[in-house]
């Protein structure tokens, strides 16, 4: 026993004495317990791996039964193998930082425990559906996680557009959610079982669905629970909008654990996915069309932290690329690499947010690059990752990624290639926008606290060198086996020098000649503003979905339903009884008197009736 | 000789049928009385016209129990009085009137 | 002899009956009643009731019925004064005890046709030593009981009296 499911309990513990007690705690104290919890954790985790090396085949600990329903039988098992040892060090390791980041950020707010208490039980569920080793303990975690998206997204909760963009996340999340419970229902019905290497034993076993079969189905369905929680096409909608929380939530949940979760589960459905190869080319395209479309709409936003959203979309759809063309191990090391990067990038951002006394708007900044420089030092490291330059982390991935894509359709590859120059350019253009020209603000920037810029300096450090460090397809060898993708030096070439590509064009359009980007928006037209406005898909969801249904509720469920059958049957039944209450009220005159003579006129229709009753049974006696 | 034709002994249910007269007058003076005071006398009275049923079919069984029920029926109805007299005097005191048909809150 | 007393005494209480229900003040509804009860502890004299028609007169006669003079004294409410409101349930309640009535002696007389003569002295098992035999050894449960109820009644009494006092 390694007494895997400590690794859990920390951060729920800290949940619980901040969410009962912090109240009454001080600052410090909270933040203490928060950070401990998760730093517990972490170092819990570190031990069980340490002790559990070289995990060639899966560490399992069952702690009791959960449900034994019939033949539905759900331990509480916790799971490790090198799959979830990566999640493992990803989501403490950074989940840590992040900690102790946000109690810098959040320093000056209001419902400072609040906000620990969140994030410590995010971190619970997080785990919780990283350790899982069947798929409705998964599920708790996944539905945890959504909770906790939903709670910090609305952490401004009187703040009207952060409610919404709460509520938003959480009703588009349902909707992947409904499928993935489908898909949970199918497994059971199909294998009997839920736990995965049972699951992914007898997957093994079935043969290779060429055409739609039940693993195709059980697969697109775990895909639609996928892009729900990991914000890829058509269920993206709600990523962007959850930039309303603070900062740090949008590095910890949004850019670096809870919307790889998708990424984690299909990994981990790999067996089911391997056999389902319609389903793997949905993912692809899924993954691809997502990577496309939100790298665009990243190029015209001017909000830095949506920017850094639609990059976080934009990047996921890279990773389900990866998977869809059968690259697992690709797909995670990006998770591992986008982690070290974007959450620097948030987290950078917030550190300039932070300086500017939240100003979020990229055109009322410019020129920080003296200001807070240790700020920029560490969002160049971030900057250089994302856009690929050689031998920083995120180049490792991308390539690994873009040399998988090839092996399986050159299309793909050269769409991918490009995205990655958009992707170079787009996050080029908001570190140009944002550190190099004139000062375009008022406010009077200050460098972040040391408490807020060490965490930034870790991530800098392991966004550089993190790629290197971690040879993540070299750890999962055991499980996916690397059978293609050896290191072309061509294409190598052609995707660094695609995101070189990238940076260079920023710097021509947006610190060579300033004038240029609004001269080419103009021209563009209909198509700019096409891309300015997301291509329209919110509005167009709207018209085409929550009209529908509010409107479809209000006339049909509450008008209908609800005011007129409804209600109808009840006041109707109500005023029936009213009306009978009001006739035999007039019995009740409050009057002795007239009580007596009822009682009288009572004992009058008793004897007769009593007298007909045995007179017709043969007379008294 | 007798002056009347008096019969030597009345049959039981002429005991009977006096017992219901003295009823009806009892549920009759509980009806057309306004007085709280005579209402209750009237209760009263009804209790004693049942009392003599009990003692008349006490005698035609020939057995003792009918008596022990009217006794019983006495010290309910003693009972009865000291605290429906104490609840008379509270009412009068409270509202002014023994009118029954004045004392009506219990009406919506 | 005994149909001259039982017709004697049932008129007394006949009419003091009406009396009770015709009189205007309390007082001579109360001394009537007294009347009705005094005669019916006659009546159940010739029934064989010793006990009991003493008990009539002591408890019946003696004490709730002073206790009835006591509190119209004490209240000194005077004569009733006649109100409208009843004249409606005069119309409608006469008839019905009317009716009550003859109902209930059909009944008595279909119901006991040839009842036997009542005779002073052929039953005997009503004196004092018969009821006590029966009241302690079959009904000593229910005598007990209504100790606790005239217990009851006493604190109740007491409770609503004091109301006044303060």
């Amino acid at each position: 026993m390694h007494h895997l499911w400590l690794i859990p309990f920390f951060p729920l513990a800290g949940f619980l004495v901040n969410g009962l007690f912090g109240k009454r705690l001080s600052k410090g104290a909270v933040g203490m317990v928060a950070i401990g919890s998760v730093v517990l954790s972490f170092l819990w985790a570190l031990k069980a791996l340490f002790g559990l090396a070289p995990l060639e085949t899966a560490h399992v600990e069952r702690y009791f039964t959960w449900i034994q329903s019939g033949s539905l039988v759900i331990p509480y098992e916790l799971a490790v193998d090198r799959l979830t040892a990566i999640m493992l060090m990803v989501v403490t390791g950074i989940g840590s930082l992040i900690h102790i980041y946000a109690t810098g950020y959040m320093h000056e707010e209001e419902g400072f425990y609040r906000f620990f208490a969140y994030l410590n039980l995010f971190m619970f569920f997080m785990l919780t559906l990283v350790l899982a080793n069947n798929y409705l303990l998964l599920f708790v975690g996944w539905e945890g996680v959504g909770l906790c998206s939903y709670l910090l997204i609305g952490f401004y909760f009187l703040k009207h557009s952060a409610s919404t963009a709460g509520n938003k996340a959480f009703i588009v999340n349902r909707i992947g959610d409904a499928g993935y419970a489908v898909a949970v229902f199918l497994i059971f019905l199909t294998f009997g079982t839920l736990d995965f290497p049972k699951v992914m034993e007898a997957a093994k076993a079935l043969p290779v669905e060429t055409s739609a079969g039940i693993l195709t189905g059980i697969c697109l369905l775990l895909l639609v629970g996928a892009t729900g929680k990991s914000a890829q096409v058509p269920l993206y909608v709600w990523l962007p909008d959850a930039m309303e929380g603070p900062t740090p939530v949008s590095a910890l949940i949004h850019a670096a654990t809870m919307v790889t979760a998708g990424v984690y589960m299909v990994t981990r459905s790999a067996a089911l996915f391997l056999h389902a190869p319609i389903a793997m080319e949905t993912v692809a395209w899924i993954g691809l069309a997502t990577a496309v479309m939100a790298a665009t709409i990243g190029i015209t936003q001017y909000d830095i932290k949506k920017v850094y959203a639609y990059s976080t979309v934009s990047q996921l759809g890279y990773m389900f690329l990866a998977l869809g063309v059968g690259a697992f191990s690709a797909g995670i090391w990006h998770v591992v690499t986008h982690a070290f990067f974007k959450a620097l990038l948030f987290l950078g951002a917030g550190s300039v947010i932070h300086a500017l006394h939240h100003e979020q708007d990229m055109r009322h900044m410019g020129g920080l690059r003296k200001k807070i420089p240790i700020t920029f030092a560490v969002l160049t490291c971030a900057w250089l990752a994302i856009s690929g330059v050689p031998f920083t982390s995120g180049w490792y991935s991308k390539e690994a990624i873009l040399g998988a894509v090839h092996h399986h359709s050159p299309l793909m590859y050269w769409i991918g290639v490009a995205t990655a120059a958009v992707t170079a350019f787009y996050v080029s253009r908001s570190m140009f926008m944002t550190f190099w020209g004139e000062y375009r603000g008022h406010a009077h920037p200050h460098e972040s606290p040391p408490v807020m810029w060490l965490p930034l300096a870790a991530l800098a450090v392991l966004s550089l060198a993190g790629g290197a460090l971690f040879n993540v397809p070299h750890i999962l060898e055991p499980m996916f086996p690397q059978g293609h993708g050896e290191h072309d030096f061509m294409l190598e070439v052609i995707g660094s020098s695609a995101g070189l590509l990238g940076i260079g064009l920023a710097y021509v359009m947006y610190v060579a000649n300033p004038g240029l980007p609004a001269s080419i928006a103009t021209s563009l037209g209909g198509v700019y503003r096409l891309v300015y406005n997301k291509y329209y898909v919110d509005e167009a969801y709207d018209a085409a979905v929550v009209r529908p249904i509010v409107n479809g509720s209000r006339t049909g469920l509450w008008q209908f339903t609800d005011v007129w059958l409804i209600d109808g049957m009840v006041n109707g039944a109500g005023s029936l009884a009213r009306w009978l209450g009001g006739g035999l009220r007039m019995l009740q005159s409050g009057n002795i008197r007239a009580y007596a003579a009822w009682v009288v006129a009572g004992a009058v229709i008793f004897i007769i009736a009593a007298g007909a009753i045995a007179g017709s049974q043969g007379g008294l006696r | 000789m007798p002056l009347l034709p008096v019969p030597a002994a009345v049959p039981l249910s002429y005991y009977l049928i006096l017992s219901a007269v003295l009823f009806a007058l009892g549920v009759a003076g509980f009806l057309f009385r306004r007085s709280l005071i005579t209402v209750f006398m009237s209760i009263e009275l009804m209790l004693n016209a049942v009392n003599l049923t009990f003692v008349a079919f006490s005698y035609q069984h020939r057995q003792v129990d009918g008596h022990l029920f009217t006794f019983f029926v006495m010290v309910v109805a003693a009972a009865e009085a000291a605290v429906g007299l104490a609840i008379i005097l509270t009412v009068y005191k409270n509202r002014g009137t023994l009118a029954v048909d004045e004392i009506d809150s219990l009406k919506l | 002899m005994d149909a001259i007393l039982f017709f004697l005494f049932a008129a007394i209480a006949v009419i003091s009956a009406i009396n009770v229900v015709v009189q205007r003040h309390p007082i001579s509804s109360a001394l009537s009643l007294v009347g009705v009860m005094g005669s019916l502890a006659v009546l159940y004299l010739l029934l064989g009731a010793e006990f009991i028609a003493a008990a009539q007169m002591i408890v019946y006669a003696g004490a709730i019925m002073v206790l009835f003079v006591f509190v119209i004294m004490l209240l000194n409410t005077g004569a009733e004064k006649s109100s409208r409101k009843g004249r409606i349930l005069t119309v409608v309640a006469m008839p019905l005890l009317v009716i009550f009535l003859g109902l209930v002696s059909y009944v008595i007389q279909r119901g006991f046709p040839d009842s036997p003569l009542v005779k002073f002295g052929e039953f005997t098992g009503g004196g004092p030593k018969d009821v006590g035999m029966a009241l302690f050894t079959r009904y000593l449960l229910p005598f007990e009981v209504t100790s606790v109820l005239i217990l009851i009644a006493i604190i109740g009494a007491v409770v609503l009296a004091r109301k006044e006092m303060d």
